[in-house]
C-alpha cells in the first residue's frame, strides 16, 4: 500500500498551510501580520511545518472499499496456509478472532480442536454441503413433512427443510444485518454457517452482495484502528492507531479522500480542538437547551424553595409551587407569610427571606447566562459557517467574473477559493473553542487559550468582511486577502498546537465537565 | 404465513397437551397470533396468590422472529418493563437468540421460571434489580403490595 501517497493525497490542508507558511518565512512585513502575537514563536512553528505534521494532527491512511476487501482476502489466504485450512474455514477463524491474526494462530497452535469448536467449525471439513431428501422427515420449524421434501443440514446434522434453511439466513442477513457469525439454526447449536453452505444456499445475487457488504462491514467493525468515512455515500475507510484511551487526551483529525474531515474517536465532524468527551456532552447539553433555555431566562422564574422553574400564567403575585406548594411573593420572590396584608403591593424590598431568595436565583441564572454566552458564540459560528458557505458559493461566480473582467487566469483566482475554504476551517475551529471554554477550568493556561480564541476570532471576522466586497474590488484586494487568509490559518494552528499540546501532557488545560 | 398457521396450531395442541402449572391459555382459531394466557403466581414466588394476563404475540415472521410476551397485569419485577407494555425481553426472547425450532412452550416456561427466580444480570428495569440485590425485604414488600393492588 502506498502510504505515502494516501497520506499527501488526503493533506490538502496541509499543503495549504505549507504555501501559507512560504509567505510568511518571505519576510514580507506587511502590516496586518505584525501584530504582537508574533511572540508565540513563529520559529518552532516553522519547524513543526518542515516536519509536515502539526502538533494536533495524527497519522492516519485512508483506503477505498477494493483495498479493504484484498486486506481481508490477504490475510485469510496468510492464515489459511499457516493453519492448513480451506479460505472459507480460514476467513471464518479470523472472523471468530476478530482479525487478531497472532492470537488466533496461537490459540489455534495450542487447541486446535476447541478454536475450531468455538469458531463453529466442529471436526474438520469432509463432505461437501448437498441437499437430500430423508425418509420420516419433519422439519422443527414450519412442521411440513412428506418423502420429497428437500432438506439441509451442516456438519452438527441440524437438519431442516431447504425453504426455511433459506428463509433463516434470508431474514438472518436482510433484516438482521449479520453475516460473519449466523448459526446455524438449530436449537442451541453454535455452529457458524460457513461461507461454502451460506454460497450453496443463498442464490440471489442481490443476497448474496448484501452478505459481501455485512462481511467487510464487520471486519472494518472488528477492527479498533479502521473506521468508516462518515459521509454520505462515501464508502472509504480510514486507518488511524489512536486509541479509545487515548481520546481525553488527542483529538484525532482525519481527513478522507472525499474531502471530509471527521474525527477518527467519534466519527463526528472535525472538532477541534474539543475532545470527544466534551463534544459529546456540549452537544447533550444544546439538544436539551438552547432555545428553550433562551425562553425560561426571559420568561419564568425558579421557586426559592426546590427550583422548580414557574411561568407567571395570571395577574396574582401570590404564587404556590405547583410542586412543593411553597407560597411566595413573584414580586420579591419572599416567602408570602411574611407579606402580612399587603398584598398585591410588594413593596417588602429588603425583607431577609426576600433577599436570600432573590440572591439564591440570581446563582442559578448566572450558570446560565454563562452557559449562554458560550451557546450564543458557539452557534453564531456555526451559523456564520453555513453563511460564509453561502458566499463560497457564489465564490466561484466571482471567480468566473473576475477572469473575464480582469483577464486574470483561473489559477490567479484561486485565491478567493482558499480563503473560503480556511474561512470553513476556522470558524470549525472558532466554534468547538466555545463548547470547550464552557467546560475549562480557570487558570493561567485559559487566558492563553482566550488570547489564542481572541486573534483567530479577529482574523477570521477581518478575512470574513472582505468576502462581501464587490467583484471589481476584489482584484485589488488580492495580496491583503492572501495574507489575511494565511494568516489566519497560521492563528488557528496556532491555537489548535497550542491546545493539543495542553491536552496532551495533561496540564495547564483542566476540563472539568462537570 | 402458511407455514406458521401449521406450526401454531401444531404449538398450541403441544402446549394445551402440557400446559405449564397455574397457566391457562385462551386461544382464538379466528386470530391464531394472538393468544391470552391466564397465569396464577407460582407457589414458591413473592407472586403467589396473583393472577397475571399476558398476552402472546406471534410476529409475521414467525417462526423465524420470536414471540413477543407482554404482562397485562402490572406487575413489579426486574425483568418486566413498568410502562403500559409490561414487555418481557430477555433470553430466547431477544431477537438475536432465538432459533427458529424454539418453542412456545419453552417461552411459557421461561416466564414462569423468571416469576420464580428473577434474572438480575440481565433486567429491563436496573432499579428493581438493584433493589433485588441490595435490598431483598423492601422488593418482596413491594412486589406484594403490588400482587395486592393489580392482580388480585
Amino acid at each position: 500500500m502506498d502510504s505515502d501517497d494516501e497520506f499527501n493525497s488526503s493533506g490538502s490542508e496541509e499543503d495549504f498551510n505549507n504555501d501559507s507558511d512560504a509567505s510568511f518565512g518571505g519576510g514580507d512585513d506587511d502590516s496586518d501580520l505584525d501584530m504582537e502575537d508574533n511572540d508565540i514563536g513563529f520559529e518552532t512553528q516553522d519547524k513543526d511545518i518542515k516536519k509536515s505534521k502539526q502538533k494536533y494532527e495524527v497519522d492516519f491512511q485512508v483506503f477505498g472499499p477494493e483495498q479493504v476487501q484484498a486486506q481481508q482476502d490477504n490475510q485469510i489466504e496468510e492464515v489459511g496456509n499457516i493453519l492448513g485450512q480451506p479460505p472459507e474455514a480460514a476467513a471464518i477463524l479470523l472472523r471468530h478472532a476478530r482479525w487478531n491474526k497472532e492470537r488466533l494462530i496461537e490459540s489455534y497452535m495450542d487447541n486446535t480442536d476447541k478454536v475450531l469448536e468455538s469458531a463453529g467449525l466442529g471436526e474438520a471439513a469432509l463432505h461437501p454441503p448437498k441437499i437430500e431428501k430423508v425418509k420420516g422427515f419433519t422439519c422443527d420449524i414450519c412442521c411440513e413433512d412428506g418423502p420429497g421434501l428437500e432438506t439441509f443440514a451442516m456438519k452438527c446434522d441440524h437438519r431442516f427443510c431447504v425453504d426455511c434453511y433459506k428463509h433463516y439466513l434470508e431474514s438472518k442477513i436482510k433484516d438482521d444485518g449479520e453475516a460473519a457469525r449466523i448459526r446455524c439454526p438449530g436449537d442451541g447449536c453454535n455452529r457458524i454457517v460457513d461461507a461454502v453452505s451460506l454460497d450453496f444456499l443463498v442464490t440471489s445475487d442481490k443476497l448474496r452482495d448484501r452478505y459481501v457488504e455485512l462481511l467487510t462491514r464487520t471486519y472494518v467493525d472488528d477492527k479498533d484502528n479502521l473506521r468508516w468515512c462518515p459521509a454520505p455515500d462515501c464508502e472509504n475507510t480510514v486507518e488511524c492507531g489512536v486509541k479509545d484511551k487515548d481520546l481525553p487526551r488527542i483529538v484525532p483529525t482525519v481527513h478522507c479522500d472525499c474531502g471530509h474531515f471527521f474525527c477518527f474517536g467519534c466519527s463526528l465532524n472535525d472538532h477541534q480542538p474539543a475532545p470527544c468527551g466534551l463534544v459529546k456532552k456540549w452537544l447533550k447539553k444544546c439538544e436539551d437547551d438552547s432555545e428553550t433555555a433562551n425562553w425560561i431566562s426571559a420568561n419564568t422564574k425558579e421557586c426559592p424553595k426546590c427550583h422548580s422553574t414557574i411561568e407567571k400564567n395570571g395577574g396574582c403575585n401570590h404564587m404556590t409551587c405547583r410542586k412543593c406548594r411553597n407560597e411566595f411573593c413573584w414580586m420579591c420572590m419572599g416567602n408570602w407569610a411574611e407579606h402580612g396584608t399587603s398584598w398585591y403591593n410588594c413593596n417588602r424590598f429588603e425583607e431577609k427571606s426576600g433577599y436570600e431568595a432573590r440572591d439564591a436565583q440570581a446563582k442559578s441564572r448566572q450558570s446560565l447566562e454563562r452557559y449562554l454566552h458560550y451557546y450564543n458564540r458557539y452557534a453564531n459560528h456555526e451559523q456564520s459557517a453555513k453563511l460564509d458557505k453561502d458566499i463560497y458559493l457564489k465564490t466561484e461566480k466571482k471567480m468566473t467574473q473576475l477572469q473575464m473582467q480582469t483577464g486574470m487566469s483561473w489559477i490567479e483566482v484561486q485565491f478567493l477559493d482558499s480563503a473560503s475554504q480556511a474561512l470553513q476551517q476556522c470558524r470549525q475551529t472558532l466554534k468547538w473553542t466555545y463548547a470547550f471554554a464552557y467546560y475549562l477550568a480557570r487558570n493561567n493556561t485559559t487566558e492563553m487559550f482566550e488570547d489564542n480564541q481572541k486573534d483567530l476570532e479577529m482574523a477570521v471576522e477581518n478575512l470574513s468582511e472582505m468576502f462581501e466586497k464587490s467583484t471589481d474590488q476584489l482584484e485589488s484586494l488580492k495580496v491583503e486577502m492572501m495574507d489575511k487568509t494565511s494568516y489566519c490559518s497560521k492563528r488557528r494552528i496556532i491555537l489548535l498546537n497550542d491546545t493539543a499540546e495542553n491536552l496532551r501532557k495533561g496540564e495547564g488545560l483542566v476540563i472539568d465537565l462537570f | 404465513m402458511a407455514a406458521a398457521r401449521k406450526r401454531i396450531l401444531k404449538e398450541y395442541t403441544e402446549c394445551s397437551n402440557d400446559t405449564p402449572p397455574g397457566m391457562k391459555i385462551n386461544f382464538d382459531e379466528q386470530n391464531m397470533t394472538e393468544w391470552e394466557i391466564l397465569m396464577d403466581g407460582p407457589e414458591q414466588s413473592v407472586y403467589s396468590g396473583g393472577h397475571f394476563k399476558l398476552r402472546l404475540t406471534f410476529p409475521n415472521e414467525y417462526p423465524f422472529k420470536p414471540p413477543v410476551v407482554s404482562f397485562k397485569t402490572k406487575i413489579y419485577h426486574p425483568n418486566v418493563s413498568n410502562d403500559d407494555k409490561g414487555s418481557m425481553c430477555l433470553g430466547m426472547l431477544r431477537p438475536d437468540a432465538w432459533k427458529p425450532p424454539n418453542k412456545v412452550i419453552s417461552v411459557l416456561h421461561l416466564v414462569r421460571t423468571l416469576l420464580i427466580e428473577p434474572n438480575v444480570d440481565d433486567a429491563i428495569e436496573a432499579s428493581i434489580a438493584s433493589e433485588f440485590k441490595d435490598n431483598k425485604k423492601g422488593f418482596e414488600k413491594t412486589a406484594k403490595e403490588w400482587v395486592k393492588q393489580y392482580a388480585k
